[in-house]
């Protein structure tokens, strides 16, 4: 064996023993979630199991509520993903394929609107809603809409940057064919440039998904007395209790909270790297 | 995921990447001028009232005395000027947290440029198979939500139960019998830190690895020739045509470390023992909902944004520096 070949070897042996670490954790939040409960608080764990089980899966399900709680999310998730699409879609034509004044402006304030703590704007935002719950108790404090909203609105300035390089890829010349054969502005807009960039309206569409899963801390301060209308991240939080060890409980809600994202990111992997990271080269 | 957790990653697209022609010129016309503005609507109509109007609020409440009384209607509000930044100012807790935030956040950061880069570079030294093994593993890292990654994590380093604690007994490490890593406060850090990484890695290598793959054979090639070795081909041709990319993920990751929050607050239960392991967005939030102090959580969280807007001013420089039109 040449030199050569040792230093590949060695790099391959690496690379899976690392592969093995980074994803030790989501292994091991699975297992934990199939094992019997004795199992898992044994004083002497073991990388696996002998008897899985959908034990604890039962218990999340049924007992403590969690399939309303995945409800709740998938309900918040899907609407934010649907409306989020439609409007980061007609503002990245906006500032593709025009030239307006303020357009630099525009831009900028989507970047920064990306920068801003969220967690601080919680305070403002917690006293918009419950104010608005007055008025329209539809859109106030423990509903799923008030998620929706703001979920929404924190999706939209990166939607639009990402968006933007997939309409700036469609050559501006296919509009202008549709435009010579007599296709109205608004023909072009969704029979012709929509469907040419769905590709990339997916890609952004599983960011917002994620965002929009993930929030806790919108679920966390404004779904107060509702608890019928909690979503899985606040749910767990709730249940999160380490003292109390019922850490099969936990796993079986933290993997049905992780595994959808999971199958959807990767489902996504390869058109996400080139859509964030440009041309890869194979 | 994580992508980023609420942390979408964003990374704009790299110089090498697809663009489409410059936009058409716009015919003269009052409708083809007000088009733009329509397709913008929807997302002002969002936008202004859930994003800009709620910093303005937060900007608003900042300066007025705004605790339980006022937020549930029993007291007038009163403004107090720059009386609860005096007070945060004044308060010695808020600067060991202030220090805390930025040692933390440098902390996620190094280690995350680190192992990215590492793993960016090993990647192009692999074979196919284990390069999509462990791309996919990262994946999943990436992909896992910040909450149950808190968990998670939470479990592997219990003080009775966790498998940490029993390998290294194993191991002969019979100190780390029941030993409780969330009790002390640079260990809790030290935990939490490592969920970050975790979580943040993977975007770092994806957009190294792919910055590495873009720079064209031929250059390579004609470093060879020349006789250049790893050293000089890395010094002279890789750094430098990589800098760009590392500009953006260096700052994009600063601004993600600087602002984490789901992980503190659930591995730490709500920021460790008496606060130990607060940073400024806890801080800010417990203020506000813990001890109903909203003007002061207010006024931090305007700190906050304050502090961000040098990160962000700096990303927009380096996105214009790189070719990339706003």
């Amino acid at each position: 064996m040449n030199s050569r070949s040792r230093w590949r070897l060695a790099a391959d042996t690496s690379a899976l023993v690392l592969a093995a670490a980074t994803a030790f954790p989501v292994f091991w939040m699975v297992l934990s979630a199939f094992k019997p409960k004795g199992e898992v608080q044994s004083l002497d764990p073991k990388p696996w199991t002998a008897h899985p089980t959908l034990e604890s899966f039962r218990q999340v399900l049924s007992v403590d509520g969690f399939g309303r709680y995945f409800v709740n999310s998938l309900v918040v998730a899907l609407s934010v993903v649907v409306l989020s699409a439609v409007v980061v879609f007609l503002a990245a034509v906006a500032v593709t394929r025009f030239r307006f004044r303020f357009r630099t402006t525009v831009m900028v304030m989507f970047l920064i609107a990306q920068m801003i703590p969220v967690e601080a704007l919680t305070i403002p935002l917690f006293f918009m809603f419950r104010d608005a719950g007055r008025f329209a108790p539809g859109v106030g404090l423990n509903t799923l809409a008030s998620l929706v909203l703001v979920q929404l609105a924190f999706s939209l300035p990166f939607g639009i940057w990402m968006m933007r390089g997939f309409v700036a890829a469609v050559p501006v010349s296919i509009e202008e064919a549709a435009q010579i054969d007599g296709a109205s502005r608004t023909r072009i807009l969704w029979r012709i440039l929509l469907p040419l960039v769905a590709p990339g309206l997916a890609a952004t569409s599983v960011f917002s998904f994620i965002a929009a899963w993930n929030d806790f801390v919108f679920a966390k301060t404004f779904i107060i007395s509702a608890t019928e209308n909690q979503t899985l991240p606040s749910a767990l939080l709730v249940f999160f209790k380490p003292d109390e060890n019922d850490w099969g409980g936990i796993m079986a809600a933290s993997t049905l909270m992780t595994v959808p994202v999971l199958v959807f990111f990767v489902a996504v992997q390869r058109k996400l790297v080139s859509g964030l990271a440009g041309a890869v080269k194979d | 995921m994580s992508v980023p957790t609420t942390t979408a990653p964003a990374a704009p697209p790299s110089p090498g990447s697809r663009r489409g022609g410059p936009a058409p010129a716009a015919p003269p016309g009052g409708r083809r001028r007000r088009t733009p503005l329509l397709l913008l609507l929807p997302a002002a109509v969002v936008l202004v009232p859930l994003v800009a109007y709620p910093i303005y609020q937060l900007g608003l409440l900042s300066v007025l005395d705004f605790g339980q009384a006022q937020a549930s209607g029993g007291a007038p509000t009163s403004f107090v000027g720059l009386g609860n930044y005096t007070r945060i100012l004044q308060d010695g807790q808020f600067w060991s947290v202030l220090l805390q935030t930025v040692g933390f956040a440098a902390f996620c950061v190094l280690a995350t440029l680190a192992v990215g880069a590492a793993l960016a570079v090993l990647l192009t030294r692999v074979g196919r198979w284990p390069r999509l093994v462990l791309t996919t593993a990262a994946t999943a890292a990436w992909a896992a939500p910040a909450m149950t990654g808190s968990t998670v994590w939470s479990f592997l380093f219990d003080t009775n139960l966790g498998l940490v604690n029993h390998t290294l007994v194993r191991l002969g490490l019979t100190g780390f019998h029941e030993f409780n890593w969330f009790y002390d406060k640079w260990t809790a850090f030290l935990i939490v830190g490592a969920v970050v990484v975790w979580h943040s890695f993977p975007f770092v290598m994806v957009t190294l690895y792919a910055g590495i793959r873009a720079i064209p054979e031929e250059i390579l090639e004609a470093a060879a020739l020349d006789g250049a070795n790893t050293w000089t081909t890395f010094r002279r041709i890789t750094a430098p045509m990589l800098r760009p990319i590392l500009t953006i993920v260096v700052i994009q990751s600063v601004i993600w470390d600087f602002k984490v929050f789901t992980q503190i607050y659930v591995m730490t239960e709500g920021g460790g023992i008496a606060g130990q392991n607060l940073v400024l967005n806890v801080y800010a939030y417990q203020k506000a909902f813990a001890s109903s102090q909203y003007g002061l959580g207010a006024a931090i969280g305007v700190i906050m944004l304050l502090v961000l807007v040098i990160p962000t001013v700096l990303y927009i420089r380096t996105l214009r520096r790189t070719g990339n039109d706003l």
